[in-house]
């Protein structure tokens, strides 16, 4: 089946779909945007999270067909200029010189990423986390917005660093 | 395998009669892992998502009718004081991105024994709403679950809407795992103060084939409990309850825990959980602050 559906602020479609695929599978093999990963297939890990119509979901939970018609933001997604992020929450992430958003940059900058492997769910949902704080958010916050990421190199501690160091540098929203 | 979109509840209900073989699929937590991990293949998937009214709830007198499309997070969010039993399990499953796309009704059309749902909906009398071609029925909590994963709907009916009273008492929901989140409870306990009717509701989770009521254990504490003096709870009495509702159990052991565990467990939380809810019976709290007034909201929709 075909799916039509935005991704990044960009109309595109999908051919030749299989009813049983996922979005995760959609966006990776399909769209070329191999941002997501593809890890537990199960909700567990986080690694592919994505906004859904402004919400963040796991993507390998998404069946492809109910992403017809809806707006996808990918990690992909977060790092375009200066370009408005359509459906994914208060834009009031600004993005660095570099084409980086903030929350990608503060990874980088606390050392968050080790491996690499879960950094893009972790992103997108840190993302998500920070468009609705008002500040800081506090570490009990944190732990429970962030507890379906699963990190395997266990770089927790520089993770929540990150975390902490972007809504530091974004402010509250204005 | 097909994909069936229907734009309409009338058109679910004629697809689902058609093609009685279809799985209803709404945030995929459930269907999905079947499809990826290959533990089955569904004939066709029915999509229910763009049926706008399915992510609606409404206040109808004293219950709340949750729409089988509104969202753990946006139960959490909007109907926390209404229905705080259900608002606290909904709290404990999976993890954000998994709150944010799944349903009640879907842990209901799944009718898994460790569902994080079914505890409190028995412990408060929860009635589900199915409807078919042939017409709507509503099913007691305590008849739909009638099996390992199997629960009482018919093979061309759905899930329309869960009806849960709203709180007039304390509630309380207690899980046991091995972290505070992504968690598929080795047990479980739901507790319902009726302090009107001076009744106990309790729910019994992962510890039996299907979600079930300790029904001895609610009429020993509906008996014992000083509902007119409000004086504390007895550890006796508390200690008792703990031991019924282990009773009511029948666990396997399996991957998550033993049997011998799981019973020891739930005495434990239904102990605990019954001091918690009578601790606020006498403090005057825990029961919906807007119940009377007609405060807050009456509709949610997204």
């Amino acid at each position: 089946m075909r799916v039509n559906l935005t991704v990044n602020g960009r109309a595109t479609a999908a051919d030749d779909v299989w009813e049983g695929e996922s979005l995760l599978y959609v966006l990776r093999e399909r769209l070329g945007l191999p941002g997501a990963k593809n890890a537990c297939e199960q909700g567990e890990c986080g690694s592919c999270t994505v906004y859904l119509d402004g919400t963040p979901v796991c993507a390998c939970l998404v069946a492809a067909g109910q992403a017809e018609g809806r707006e996808v933001v990918t990690v992909e997604g977060l790092s375009r200029g200066d370009a408005p992020l359509p459906g994914a929450g208060p834009a009031h992430g600004d993005v660095s010189g570099e084409g980086l958003h903030e929350v990608q940059r503060a990874f980088l900058d606390a050392g968050a990423v080790q491996c690499g492997f879960c950094t893009p769910g972790l992103v997108v949902q840190a993302h998500a986390l920070l468009a609705e704080a008002d500040g800081v958010p506090s570490d009990a916050d944190i732990r429970e917005a962030l507890a379906g990421n699963l990190c395997r190199c266990t770089g927790y501690e520089k993770i929540l660093d990150a975390v902490r160091l972007a809504a530091t540098r974004l402010g509250p929203p204005p | 395998m097909d994909f069936l979109r229907p734009r309409t509840w009338a058109e679910a209900l004629d697809l689902k009669a058609a093609r009685p073989e279809a799985t209803p699929i709404q945030g995929g937590t459930d269907v999905m892992v079947e499809i990826n991990l290959d533990k089955g293949r569904p004939a066709a998937l029915l999509d229910l998502t763009p049926i706008p009214e399915l992510r609606e709830w409404s206040r109808e007198g004293d219950v709340i009718r949750l729409g089988a499309g509104v969202t753990y997070s946006r139960l959490i969010g909007e109907l926390e004081a209404r229905l705080p039993g259900l608002a606290q399990a909904s709290r404990t499953v999976g993890s954000p991105q998994i709150r944010n796309r799944g349903t009640v009704a879907g842990n209901l059309g799944a009718a898994s024994p460790a569902g994080d749902s079914h505890p409190p909906l028995l412990a408060c009398d929860a009635v589900v709403e199915a409807e078919s071609v042939r017409g709507a029925r509503l099913i007691p909590i305590g008849e739909f679950y009638t099996g390992v994963k199997r629960n009482a709907l018919a093979p061309d009916e759905l899930i329309r809407a869960v009806r849960v009273p709203v709180a007039r008492g304390p509630q309380y929901f207690s899980k046991i795992g091995t972290r505070n989140a992504m968690v598929i409870a080795v047990c479980s306990f739901s507790i319902a103060l009726h302090a009107a009717e001076r009744r106990v509701g309790t729910g019994v989770g992962s510890a039996a084939p299907t979600p079930r009521r300790a029904v001895a254990a609610e009429e020993f504490a509906a008996a014992r409990l000083d509902w007119r003096g409000r004086s504390p709870l007895d550890p006796d009495v508390a200690g008792r309850f703990g031991e019924l509702v282990a009773g009511a159990a029948a666990p396997i052991d399996d991957v998550r825990g033993r049997a011998a565990y799981r019973t020891h467990a739930l005495a434990v939380l239904a102990r605990r959980a019954l001091g918690w809810a009578w601790a606020d019976f006498r403090a005057g709290t825990g029961a919906d602050s807007s119940a009377g007034s007609g405060g807050g909201d009456d509709r949610g929709s997204q």
